[in-house]
């Protein structure tokens, strides 16, 4: 029997957890010396209150779906992938090859071969962590931190040594050709008010594609099946004839792939170059959505929409009041991580005794 | 290489081992009472913003070390709060510490010195000063031993000697005392541990609190004893080469030395040198500050030597089932 209604699990905990690390945010802003309640104010008005502003939002939350839901796929089989950060690096390097191999002629031909090559490319750099711990038990949490500062270093060398325009000092690819460029909101949803500079782009529905894939993997296949019962419980999943080695890997393979689409939205959607440190930390912000929406495409959809927010109107906020630098962002990311994940059990705990005491007043 | 460049290059290995070895020794103890840490970078930054900042407003680099090392302490406490109390996923609270750092220490200094987060230039009795161990003069005539005394181990700080000296230090707690048989008794089986009737919660974290200590003085000594005040970002993976660090080491006290010493020594060659031939291929520099990642990758592996973690690593204690 759960001690707790489904609802209270699915949207009471986690919106607890959301408000107290608003508050510690809040207290943050009111200790060095800025009003919170103002604060919040610019961020969600420089976010969702114009046109303008959802034209980022959206751009940021493309990218947090990705990462999340590559995470979220990951938690299903109990596998912590940290690695979502080198994952889309490398993916950013896949779409570029494609992008400069082949002379596209239309972005619709393009697309499809850039979604190969991003996914194809964050598959593969995770499935060496994947690997060694299918087959020699290392710890994956570390192998793909370790694969992120791995995938650091061999970015920073191709882009300076090989993929660097000759002759030019900037380290970062020519731009890529016409036939890739994805359409921006501009050309599609120009009638909602998107301006010409707005990121967003048709990899924004690439994503939402993502949300229900990852859910009909999750829970209407057979292999969805046997990567939650795998994390469930291994000895159990090996029992009933699942091999720990196979889910590993392809757990491992389709999180990398996801992660390496975010490339599709970044470097091809809105940078339409391959520049150093083209991921910019979302690979990270992966985990806060993961955890946020409790491994839902449902949750991850709507996590990554908030961090999304949060990242637009954070912008905005140093614009707005210098005093509170950009970095305010990362503190309420790491307060939201520490209290819906580490610090879950201090809310649910008292919560499940709270709902106990009801029913057993109501029986 | 002449004989005058190794001895320079062996000088920045020491000082580029030092803030790697407290934060190896740092997580040497959380991890052998069971506590996975990957804050470790976390609360090194943290410590290297508060030791630079106090250090900066009072003019004393004692009092900055003080400061340094609450607010690591700080952070290893809620770390222990949040995997030890409410038994929480340590990966995650780990992962959530190096943001909170990374935002927290720019956000703050901004805020109180509004240089784009870094703190002013720290000069005179802010930084550590250099120490001439004694007779570094005299000796330094002596071939090959005299430069390696004289150059090589003689003119750091303080922190570089205290750093040096935690090796045996944390040898003789973990291996010697009935603590450290106790913490890594706790990092194996603590319900062994337990039914003997000594705390787990306790001693885990004792270990972390530990931990935090040792991670101030990693930081610390970045900011004020290798440069002079905090910059964005500076500890820049020291952390998780440190944890690389440990695990090359196989959470052993004097294994950690020579695998940070090797890690230093590959920061000092990547420093000094563009590029490196080896049997006539050319290294890249990206190659050379990868390859304690992908060194640690080949240990994880199991290829060369096996790295065991300690068997209830990562695992929230419950005391009745």
């Amino acid at each position: 029997m759960d001690t707790m209604p489904k609802w209270a699990d699915v949207a009471l905990i986690p919106f607890i957890n959301l408000a107290l690390a608003l508050i510690v945010s809040g207290i943050v802003i009111a200790l060095i010396g800025e009003n919170p309640f103002q604060a919040m104010s610019i961020m969600i008005k420089g976010a969702v209150g114009s046109a303008y502003g959802w034209g980022y939002t959206l751009y940021y939350a493309t990218n947090f779906i990705f990462t999340g839901l590559a995470v979220a796929v990951a938690f299903h089989a109990r596998l912590f992938n940290i690695g979502g950060e080198g994952q889309a690096a490398l993916g950013g390097l896949g779409v570029a090859l494609v992008c400069m191999s082949v002379p596209w002629p239309h972005w619709t031909l393009a697309l499809p071969a850039t979604i190969i090559g991003s996914a194809l490319f964050g598959a593969a750099w995770a499935a060496i962590p994947a690997w060694l711990q299918a087959k020699r038990g290392s710890h994956i949490v570390i192998t793909t931190i370790m694969f992120n500062f791995i995938a650091s270093a061999l970015m920073v060398y191709l882009l300076v040594n090989v993929l660097k325009v000759p002759g030019s000092m900037a380290p970062e690819t020519a731009r890529f050709a016409e036939g890739t460029r994805l359409p921006a909101a501009a050309s599609f949803a120009g009638w909602l008010g998107f301006g010409k500079s707005a990121p967003l782009n048709v990899a924004f529905f690439l994503a939402l594609a993502c949300c229900v894939g990852v859910w009909v993997l999750i829970w209407r296949t057979r292999l969805g099946y046997e990567i939650r019962a795998f994390g469930q419980s291994e000895a159990a999943a090996v029992y009933a004839g699942i091999s720990p080695v196979r889910i590993i890997m392809i757990t491992m393979l389709i999180s990398g792939g996801l992660s390496g689409m975010m490339a599709v939205n970044a470097v091809q959607g809105e940078a339409e170059r391959l520049i150093i440190d083209a991921v910019q930390g979302a690979g990270f912000v992966g985990i806060a959505v993961a955890l946020m929406g409790r491994s839902h495409p449902l949750g991850v959809f709507l996590a990554a929409i908030l961090f999304g927010i949060l990242y637009q109107g954070g912008a905005e906020l140093e614009f707005e009041i210098p005093a509170i630098s950009r970095e305010m962002i990362v503190v309420i990311q790491a307060l939201v991580i520490l209290f819906t994940g580490a610090l879950d059990n201090m809310v649910r705990t008292p919560v499940e005794r709270l709902f106990l005491r009801l029913r057993r007043k109501a029986a | 290489m002449d004989f005058n460049t190794v001895i320079q290059l062996l000088d920045s290995t020491l000082r580029l081992a030092t803030p790697l070895l407290f934060a190896c020794l740092a997580g040497l103890f959380s991890e052998r009472a069971g506590i996975f840490d990957i804050g470790l970078e976390g609360k090194m930054l943290a410590a290297a913003f508060f030791s630079a900042a106090v250090a900066a407003m009072t003019g004393s680099a004692w009092i900055g070390l003080l400061a340094g090392c609450a607010a690591s302490m700080v952070l290893a406490a809620i770390h222990g709060l949040a995997s030890i109390t409410f038994r929480g996923n340590q990966l995650i609270s780990g992962v959530a510490i190096n943001f909170l750092a990374a935002g927290l220490t720019v956000l703050i200094g901004d805020s109180w010195f509004e240089l784009g987060g870094r703190t002013p230039s720290l000069e005179g009795a802010a930084r550590f000063q250099n120490l001439t161990l004694p007779f570094a003069d005299s000796l330094s005539g002596i071939p090959v031993f005299g430069p390696l005394y004289s150059q090589v181990l003689s003119g750091h700080t303080i922190l570089v000697y205290l750093g040096l000296l935690a090796v045996p230090a944390t040898w003789y707690i973990l291996f010697r005392t009935r603590f450290g048989l106790r913490l890594r008794a706790v990092g194996e089986n603590p319900a062994a541990v337990d039914t003997a009737g000594i705390s787990v919660v306790g001693l885990r974290f004792a270990a972390v609190i530990i931990c935090g200590l040792l991670c101030g003085l990693a930081g610390a000594y970045l900011a004020t004893g290798l440069s002079a005040g905090f910059v964005k970002d500076m500890s820049a993976g020291r952390g998780f080469i440190a944890l690389a660090a440990l695990i090359f080491a196989k959470w052993r006290p004097w294994y950690a030395l020579s695998a940070c010493l090797l890690f230093g020594l590959l920061d000092a060659l990547g420093n000094r040198f563009q590029s490196i031939e080896v049997f006539g291929a050319t290294l890249p520099t990206q190659f050379m500050q990868a390859l304690p990642y992908i060194l640690t990758v080949v240990i994880l592996a199991g290829f060369v030597g096996k790295a065991i973690p300690p068997r209830a690593g990562g695992e929230p204690y419950v005391k009745e089932r």
